[in-house]
């Protein structure tokens, strides 16, 4: 075989490992199962303002998923529908008003620090309609983190006996659920990941396995565009 | 009679020059010259940095090395710019090279020498690591343990994101690593889930982050500054996303930052200090090591 068609083929055998794996890599670390979701800004260019509503699931079901068992986040989104999607695009310097729906229970915090609400304006938060400044570690159900902006904020749980928990998403207001009420600010643009702390993921060794580790679930990106 | 083969190698003539005389006379002299441009020019600008004396240790020990580096590098590039001006082939004809032969000097130099190489830089190194354990995780029982006091700090690692615990002020705990200046650190190393290790690169310090394990490190700071801390051990999907700015402060300032943290996080220190056999969180109230069995 001459050089020249080696060279050929070893070059098309490269290129189509290269592709196969740039398809695996972003496959697993981008936006796999969870296309990115501009959310509706108010206010105007200069303050641009972000109501953004969440809800948290303890089993994301078969409509939403083909994992219908993992813990999930679910959006709200325009059109008033709740979506299996965790990467959002916001404005940079944006007031984001978030109320977040908890329809799971608790499994609490491997590390109590993260039970103290903070980074998000006034350093509390609106827990069923009464402010707080912590939570019991012991109760937490999930958090709403977001290190680069020094965000975290965790969840009370449902009770166990709750009346009327929701079996799988999407989960209803008239299912037990908790309600968490916070404002933080975007800041400047950036690729910001956010993720719940709590080993929440049932079924998964430590349970951070699974929806722990998949975007769409439990982790995601702030897209702060400019 | 068989016609002679023009291709045949012939022995090559008897060649009078001292290449090896010259090699060594340009290497000598080349060694001269790059070592200490070397380690003048170069030294400064190898990492970790001078965030801290062992990390400004670090980057004297490896300006060590690349000095005694720089020789053998300029050995090789001499020798081997060398063969390629002086034995190149002049024509097509195949001469054979001059016959190599044994020669126990040469040999009995090399093992000298790269001996003496190897073994200086095994004291040198060992020398280093039991000053003070040069920045890195000695475990739970370190052998090189700096004398005079030490301020404690517990490095909390999990999925994804490092916190810090100050025993001394109350269990407080950060989420940045806030440090006062010109003050030895004790760092005690840990993780609440998987294998992490905590990597502050200007402080020069990298201590494996085991679950249930105590991994102390020493580190003594320098002046106000900033530094990098981010995990150095794949440890999941966002591992690429743990890492944070450490600060190093003044006294008077770290006094300031400590005194408003400690009243930010007022709320949750009864869950921060409650043992989990008393209702209190099963993980994170552990400290490494007991406080009767703290280093030093």
């Amino acid at each position: 075989m001459r050089l020249g068609v080696k060279l050929l083929l070893v070059a098309v055998a490269l290129t189509a490992a290269g592709v196969m794996i740039g398809f695996y890599v972003s496959n697993l670390t981008t936006l796999a199962g969870s296309p990115s979701y501009r959310l509706p800004v108010s206010g105007s260019s200069a303050h641009p303002v972000v109501n953004l509503e969440i809800q948290t699931v303890a089993a994301v079901g078969p409509k939403l998923s083909r994992n219908p068992d993992w813990v999930s986040y679910l959006v709200k989104t325009q059109g008033g529908t709740w979506e299996r999607r965790t990467v959002w695009d916001l404005p940079a310097h944006a007031t984001v008003h978030v109320t977040w729906f908890n329809f799971d229970s608790a499994t609490g915090l491997r590390n109590p620090y993260l039970a103290r609400p903070q980074g998000m304006v006034g350093n509390r938060v609106l827990i069923d309609g009464k402010p707080a400044n912590h939570i019991d570690p012991n109760l937490a159900s999930h958090t709403f983190a977001v290190p680069a902006l020094g965000l975290i904020v965790a969840a009370p749980g449902i009770a166990d006996n709750a009346k009327n928990p929701c079996g799988f998403a999407p989960c209803q207001l008239s299912n037990a659920h908790r309600t968490i009420k916070f404002t933080f600010h975007t800041g400047k643009p950036g690729h910001y990941r956010w993720q719940c702390f709590v080993p929440c993921a049932a079924g998964w060794i430590y349970g951070f396995g699974g929806p722990m580790q998949t975007i769409g679930y439990m982790d995601g990106f702030l897209n702060v565009q400019a | 009679m068989a016609a002679a083969d023009p291709n045949a190698a012939r022995t090559p003539p008897h060649d009078p020059t001292n290449h090896g005389q010259r090699v060594v006379v340009a290497w000598i002299l080349l060694s001269a010259i790059a070592t200490p441009l070397v380690a003048i020019f170069v030294g400064h600008l190898i990492p970790p940095g001078n965030a801290s004396v062992q990390g400004t240790e670090q980057v004297f020990d490896n300006t060590w090395m690349l000095s005694v580096i720089t020789p053998i590098v300029c050995l090789l590039v001499v020798f081997f710019v060398y063969g390629l001006l002086s034995f190149r082939a002049t024509s097509d004809a195949i001469v054979d090279g001059p016959p190599l032969r044994n020669d126990s000097r040469i040999q009995i130099l090399w093992i000298i020498g790269t001996g003496v190489i190897v073994l200086f830089l095994a004291g040198f190194g060992t020398y280093e690591l039991l000053q003070n354990g040069a920045g890195g995780g000695q475990g739970p029982n370190p052998i090189a343990v700096p004398a005079g006091p030490k301020f404690q700090v517990q490095v909390i690692a999990q999925q994804w994101q490092f916190t810090y615990r100050y025993p001394s002020l109350g269990n407080l705990e950060s989420n940045q690593l806030v440090l006062p200046a010109n003050t030895y650190v004790e760092l005690h190393v840990t993780s609440l889930d998987a294998v992490h290790s905590f990597w502050a690169y200007e402080l020069g310090v990298k201590a494996d982050a085991n679950p249930g394990v105590d991994n102390v490190a020493f580190v003594k700071t320098k002046g106000p500054t900033t530094f990098h801390v981010r995990c150095a051990e794949l440890c999941g999907l966002w591992h690429p996303y743990m890492f944070n700015n450490g600060l190093i402060v003044s006294h008077a300032q770290f006094t300031a930052w400590a005194a408003g943290a400690k009243k930010l996080y007022a709320s949750i220190k009864p869950f921060m200090d409650r043992p989990a056999a008393n209702g209190g969180a099963p993980y994170a109230h552990i400290y490494f090591p007991a406080p009767d069995r703290r280093a030093g």
